[in-house]
């Protein structure tokens, strides 16, 4: 009797068995996303249809000075509210009627059908309140986005530091620090030499400075990653607001007149309607977000790097088993990340303000963490969730522009209630990179 | 490849873990490698492929001196291993995890996944696995799993491949396959050495047998050595696993378990449908093979699985769903499988210790207040009458060695009023001297008229200290037989035969 | 999107979770023989940073490990003088000691890189070095010798009642930090880290501020009822961010700083709403000053500021103490903080024990919020009323070690601090910034004595691999 033989009849069967005799399953039914819809239904009952505000609002999809025009629209608010907040009643539905077919619909069919609802939902109740909150008012619709990106941008840059960092397996509580530190040194640089590219370059740099003390105490000598973290943003923070107080303010000419980046218009592009003067008329800052973005995200899922980078964050054990260095991969992606980072920190000084100010950041390195979490640390939806907050905050912006019915500072905190709804597992299950914020200890 | 290690010394502080180990592994051998645990053997093989640096000694492959700075130096040498605790990322695919580390890639690191699921199937089809490139390591079933670590091996070319306990956690019939797959591999001309410490799987595919104790190697064998010469050699001293106790003296009905069903947080039934009952004065042994619902149902019984349902009787009140706190006030002693992780804090003192499961009340607690002038007398008195060796009741628990930590959570458990003691892999690590010690106060125990479930994946230690013995596949007791059942009928039991003999009429029969 | 995010599956979890099991039992299995004769001297497992925080079931494995190579030292052949002095040297106050030195030198080293004389002689060092160190001399001298006039005592003064008034200053300054101090030190025990310090102030702040200066009342009434509010809304504040732990396993991390925002974001509405917090008739976001009858009342008399409240810090760190060392609920408390898991078996109830944990972190934080409107600026609140505090307490608490005493005396040295470091600021024209880069780069050397170890060339003790290192417990209890 040969043994290859022998092998391949009782092998294959075995597996096979195994795999089929996996433990008996019952599927668990989660209410979250039919209880979140129900929530924001509520909210629309009462905002939109117990207190109406009557009149037209519009909808401008583009400025006066564009190649091409789009026409406004014009819509009644109290309508718009009545009909949008029948529809979410009706997805409200849908997915408590999904959630209850749990067992019966495919779970891919039926979590399909949710994310479907949930966008339209999203969608649906945006316009509605768009049209409550700005009766009587346009909606500047491209100046919105527009202002979506600008604040977005140093969020993202932020964010995808967080990713990095964060699926290394160190968990970067010093985003705000790493922003706040490229804002500085950027505005510093720039000053001096003239060029906003070497202030650039010195973001980078100052970013990597503060990732090399958070990754040499976390790595090395295996300190605690939030409390380096924190710590450090309370440094960063003292150390600029002294240099700032003691070196820039006695010669701001010289020391803190940053130039600017200005925006570039991409031929083309940049004419089509609402999206191109949103994306494609921009700092040569945001360009490089793009890139960066698509660069991480590719990086992550397809190449060497970004397998060794997860591994590392996942199963540092197995990656060391395998040859891989987990300490170095976690210092040089460490700092790589606080490279990035410390760009979105140069946004602040080089493109929004021309110059450095005490404290300047003011959390936005929290929010690119809220957004790392939020966006499940994945980059694409870690942007969209950047975005998300931005626009948030923007809107907000706008809002007190005309007069807001909702005080500016609900819609400020937006972006800390939806990242606790988040954490708490109520849109979608945050698990992180599983060896995230622990040591390595080889042995 | 011809694997030599000459003179291997490592040490951790001033503990040596391997002493001047010398080894040859000749090509197309399988080269066992016999010890209990703790020996040795794993630091060994660590040396051997990089992780640990050996402070003396050299490794040879086909007589040249190796430098292993790390386990990538190792991989290239040609030396692969199956380690003990998957070295996989669940998260990633097989082709992935198997890619790890070499990974061929072109433009800007770009992986080229393709060949690497090729490679995959390519290796699969040689030994007859069945394995999707693109399934996700942490889905598949344990077994599967370890043919994925084999494939990782294998597609570096391994010459060397060094087997780490790796039957641990399959059933007799994965363990039969992964016999012949180590035979095939050996045809091939490949070097093996299966590190063990089962003496049926040395001899039945062992061509050399090397004994390795406390650092030391004690001795090597053919493998047509008997299995008493083996575990000698092993142990130091003849074994005496055999508990002496009396025949089993059952009273009344004190546990029912009826139809009980856990689910884990995916909703798996981890513990599904199973029912037991347990008299006063009678030893249970649940035998399995690791990770077959015994865990989860021991923990169900102490009330600390959430999803649970069906029934749980203890003097008839019910005891399902309620808390912790409740089920050890009703006298429930338990003991955990992982004492270091649920049964003792490290960073308390063997005192605090002591106290640990009766923080709520007196005698330890008033007004408030712990009792320190009682709890230190507490300790005192149970660190000799437990004879847990340490500097004194204030000595950390982390200071202790594995027995006596066992000892701290044995003393704790078994000073209070108990109506039921439940022992989850209680020898589990600890010297042997411990082990006769845990043995004689569960015969103890249960000759006091308590009832005890033992958990056990050692069928030696099953036979030895049950009345009954229930054996748990996939979740399910298979069947509850009496303790003269033959291993063989239990073999394949943990294999998921089910057993003619009822639950019932096996009561009987010890009765 | 991306697979990778998907719910852990069961199989990944169950094999986990044999790992760990199974690898701390093997590290066991490797220290069992080195350990079965002579116990280890307690010192591998003495608290390092942060006191509780530390423990971790994921660290009891270390924690097994170190000790083994801990038992090393004995058998050497080596004086015993050396070896005396090694220990002196790693303990942890010189340890303490030497970070708060070097922190010093660097905070000396930009005092005088920024300082306009330094730059000036430094243009012509090679000719005249000595005006360089003479102007570094002056510089950091001068800036340290105000820091320490306007912190301890001003030898600028005559008489003792006025000279001594800093000290005061600074037992003012270090009131609300000890309480939020307490507050983070008390959830590190606990295995919790809050950095909700903020949020906890404030919303703390507001209650006390509003039943402060909204409701008239005799004072024995009026004060003990305004501190009961603010302790009960900080409690809120934090016990939410407990709940949520215990209930969806969200990281307190996360919860903690988001809360900060929506807190700071919540008070500043209310400060600018006219019914809510703000003052009648202004426009300003500020509340209303606080009514006579809830003022903290001074207990030096009217030329020193310091207040009753610093007796209440002093009774709220016996109490802690008392909690934390004698009662059966910090018992409880340590344990889960040191290994949940083990807690959960011994039938503690871990999720409660977060919450109540947390409530009582998120009170005593709020009575810093408490200090802080009722005694140090009672005139009315502004949404900045925390002054930072609720992040310099992670800094006090990693200082004292989480215990209890050792943050009174943490929160008094950086009442020193911010005393004197306005002191300096107002006297030498440095800026008070520099404050905060000495207290963090303190937290952090104390944070890597390894760091110390070889900037002062001190051995490290012979045979440890490191010592312990700051963790905290992250490992979630299922059940």
């Amino acid at each position: 009797m040969s043994e290859q033989q022998s092998n391949t009849q009782t092998v294959t069967p075995a597996a096979d068995a195994a795999i089929s005799e996996v433990l008996e399953k019952k599927e668990l039914r989660s209410w979250k996303a039919a209880i979140a819809l129900a929530l924001f239904s509520v909210v629309s009952i009462i905002l939109f249809v117990v207190f109406p505000r009557h009149g037209q609002t519009g909808f401008r999809w583009s400025g006066a000075d564009d190649l091409i025009t789009l026409p406004t629209w014009h819509v009644d608010a109290a309508t718009t509210g009545t009909v949008v907040t029948i529809l979410l009643v009706l997805l409200t539905a849908l997915v408590v009627w999904v959630t209850l077919q749990t067992g019966r619909l495919a779970p891919r069919t039926r979590r399909l059908i949710t994310t479907a609802a949930v966008i339209v939902f999203a969608l649906a109740f945006m316009v509605a309140f768009l049209a409550w909150a700005m009766v009587g008012n346009n909606v500047p619709v491209t100046g919105l986005l527009l202002g979506t990106v600008s604040l977005s941008v140093p969020l993202i840059f932020g964010a995808m530091g967080g990713v990095i960092s964060e699926r290394v397996g160190v968990v970067n509580v010093a985003i705000e620090g790493q922003l706040l530190a490229g804002a500085f040194c950027s505005a510093m640089v720039a000053s001096l030499t003239g060029s906003p590219w070497a202030g650039l370059v010195a973001a980078m740099v100052a970013g990597v400075l503060v990732s090399f003390v958070l990754a040499a105490f976390a790595i090395k000598y295996l300190v605690d990653q939030v409390i380096v973290g924190v710590v450090l943003n309370v440094l960063v923070t003292g150390l600029t607001s002294f240099l700032y107080s003691s070196v820039l303010t006695k010669d701001a000419e010289t020391l803190n007149t940053a130039p600017r980046l200005s925006p570039v218009a991409i031929p083309g592009l940049s004419e089509i309607p609402v999206i191109g003067p949103v994306l494609f008329n921009q700092s040569a800052l945001v360009y490089v977000m793009y890139v960066v973005v698509a660069l991480v995200f590719l990086g992550l899922f397809k190449t060497r790097w970004g397998l060794r980078l997860r591994a590392v964050g996942e199963h540092p054990k197995a990656a060391d088993t395998v040859g891989i260095n987990v300490a170095r991969t976690r210092f040089w992606n460490v700092s790589l990340a606080g490279a990035i980072a410390g760009l979105g920190g140069a946004y602040f000084t080089l493109v929004s303000v021309g110059s450095f100010q005490k404290e300047m950041v003011a959390g936005a390195g929290f929010i690119a963490l809220a957004a790392v979490i939020f966006g499940r640390w994945d980059p694409i939806r870690a942007t969209l969730a950047a975005l998300l907050f931005g626009f948030a905050s923007n809107l907000q912006n706008v809002l007190a522009a005309v007069g807001s019915p909702v005080p500016s500072e609900f819609m400020l905190m937006l972006p800390y209630l939806v990242t606790i709804l988040a954490v708490a597992g109520l849109v979608g299950q945050s698990v992180g990179p599983a060896a995230s914020g622990k040591p390595y200890i080889k042995g | 490849m011809k694997l030599e290690l000459r003179g291997i010394t490592k040490r951790f502080g001033n503990f040596t873990a391997n002493d001047r180990i010398n080894l040859v592994v000749e090509p197309g051998q399988i080269h066992c490698l016999l010890g209990e645990n703790g020996a040795g053997k794993s630091t060994l093989m660590n040396v051997l492929y990089g992780l640990y640096q050996a402070d003396g000694g050299e490794i040879l492959l086909d007589d040249e001196v190796q430098e292993f700075a790390g386990p990538g130096d190792a991989m290239r040498a040609g030396i692969g291993m199956v380690h003990q605790h998957f070295m996989l990322v669940p998260v990633f695919t097989v082709a992935e995890n198997v890619i790890l580390g070499h990974e061929q890639a072109g433009f800007a690191g770009v992986l080229k996944m393709k060949e690497a699921r090729q490679r995959v199937r390519d290796i699969s089809a040689r030994f007859g696995f069945d394995v999707d490139p693109d399934a996700r390591v942490g889905d598949l079933p344990v077994g599967v799993q370890q043919r994925v670590e084999i494939i990782k091996a294998l597609s570096q070319d391994a010459r060397v491949l060094v087997f780490d306990e790796p039957t641990a956690v399959l059933t007799p019939q994965e363990t039969d396959e992964l016999m012949a797959i180590m035979q095939q591999l050996r045809a091939e001309g490949r070097s093996i050495v299966f590190i063990t410490h089962k003496l049926r799987e040395v001899r039945e595919v062992a061509d050399a047998i090397t004994v390795i104790r406390l650092g030391k190697i004690v001795g090597e064998a053919e493998p047509t050595a008997s299995n008493a010469d083996l575990a000698a050699l092993m142990v130091g001293r003849s074994v005496d696993l055999t508990v002496h106790k009396e025949p089993a003296q059952p009273g009344a009905e004190v546990l029912r378990v009826e139809g009980l069903t856990v689910l884990d947080e995916n909703g798996l039934k981890v513990v599904n449908d199973v029912s037991f009952n347990l008299r006063e004065g009678e030893i249970l042994a649940i035998a399995g093979v690791q990770g077959n619902g015994q865990t989860e149902l021991t923990e169900a019984l102490l009330g600390l699985q959430n999803k649970v349902s069906g029934s749980i009787t203890l003097n008839g009140a019910e005891i399902l769903g309620r808390s912790v706190r409740t089920i050890l006030d009703a006298g429930v002693g338990f003991v955990p499988e992982d004492r270091n992780r649920d049964g003792l804090i490290a960073e308390f003192s063997i005192a605090e210790n002591l106290m640990l499961d009766r923080s709520t009340g007196e005698p330890f607690v008033k007004a408030g207040n712990v009792q320190r002038a009682f709890r230190d007398e507490f300790a005192t008195e149970k660190r000799t009458e437990f004879d847990i060796r340490s500097g004194g009741i204030n000595s950390l628990a982390s200071e202790l060695s594995g027995g006596n930590q066992q000892k701290v959570v044995l003393a704790r458990e078994l000073s209070r009023d108990l109506k039921l003691f439940v022992a989850a892999q209680p020898t589990r690590g600890i010297d042997v001297g411990s082990i006769e010690f845990v043995h004689k106060r569960m015969v103890a125990t249960r000759d006091a008229g308590v009832p005890v479930i033992v958990v056990s994946t050692e069928l030696d230690e099953v036979v030895a200290l049950a009345d009954r013995i229930a054996v748990m596949y996939r979740g399910e007791i298979v069947g509850i037989v009496p303790s003269n059942t033959p291993r063989e009928v239990l073999g394949l039991m943990m294999a998921g035969e089910r057993h003619t003999e009822a639950p019932e009429a096996a009561h009987e029969v010890t009765a | 999107m991306n697979p990778e995010n998907e719910a852990e599956q069961p199989a990944t979890r169950a094999e986990r979770r044999r790992q760990e099991a199974e690898h701390a039992h093997e590290i066991e299995e490797a220290v069992v023989a080195a350990l079965e004769t002579e116990p280890v001297p307690s010192e591998a497992v003495s608290a390092p940073v942060g006191g509780a925080p530390v423990a971790a079931a994921a660290a009891t494995a270390t924690a097994t490990k170190t000790a083994a190579p801990a038992e090393a030292t004995p058998g050497e052949e080596e004086p015993a003088s050396n070896r005396v002095l090694r220990e002196i040297m790693n303990g942890p106050v010189v340890l303490s000691f030497l970070a708060v030195l070097i922190a010093f030198i660097i905070g000396g080293i930009m005092i005088a890189l920024t300082n306009d004389e330094v730059q000036e002689t430094a243009g012509y060092f090679f000719a005249q070095p000595g005006d360089f160190f003479g102007a570094v001399w002056t510089a950091v001298s001068g800036a340290y010798g105000s820091l320490f006039q306007g912190a301890v005592y001003n030898f600028g003064k005559d008489d003792f009642a006025t000279g001594i008034r800093p000290l005061t200053d600074t037992l003012t300054y270090a009131t609300p930090l000890i309480a939020a101090g307490l507050g983070v030190g008390l959830a590190f025990r606990v295995g919790l880290f809050n950095i909700g310090g903020r949020g906890q102030m404030l919303v703390a702040a507001a209650a006390a501020g509003w039943v402060g200066f909204s409701f008239p009342m005799p004072m024995w009434i009026h004060l003990p009822v305004a501190i009961l509010a603010g302790l009960a809304a900080g409690a809120i504040w934090g016990g939410i961010v407990g709940f949520l732990k215990a209930r969806t396993g969200a990281h307190e991390v996360i919860l903690t700083i988001m809360l900060n925002y929506i807190a700071f974001y919540l008070i500043s509405f209310m400060l600018r709403t006219p019914g809510l917090l703000q003052a009648p008739g202004s426009v300003n976001p500020k509340s209303p000053a606080i009514l006579e009858s809830a003022v903290l009342p001074l207990i030096l008399g009217p030329n020193y500021k310091l207040h009753l409240g610093f007796i209440i810090v002093a009774v709220a760190t016996a109490g802690v103490w008392w909690l934390l060392n004698r009662s059966s609920t910090g018992f409880r408390f340590r344990a889960v903080g040191t290994n949940p898991n083990a807690a959960l078996v011994a039938g503690v109830n871990v999720k409660n024990t977060y919450v109540w944990a947390m409530a009582l972190a998120g009170g005593l934080v709020g009575l810093a919020g408490v200090m802080q409107i009722l005694g140090t600026t009672p005139d009315g609140m502004t949404s900045g009323i925390d002054a930072g505090i609720g992040f310099d307490a992670i800094t006090v608490a990693l200082l004292g070690r989480s215990r209890p005493w050792g943050i009174f005396a943490a929160g008094i040295l950086f009442g020193a601090f911010k005393a004197g470091g306005f002191a300096m600021q107002a006297s030498e024209g440095v800026s008070v910034d520099i404050v905060g880069v000495v207290q963090s780069l303190i937290v952090l050397f104390i944070a890597a004595p390894p760091l110390i170890r070889a900037i002062f060339f001190i051995p490290a003790p012979d045979g440890k691999l490191t010592r312990r290192p700051l963790r905290r417990n992250s490992k979630a209890v299922s059940a």
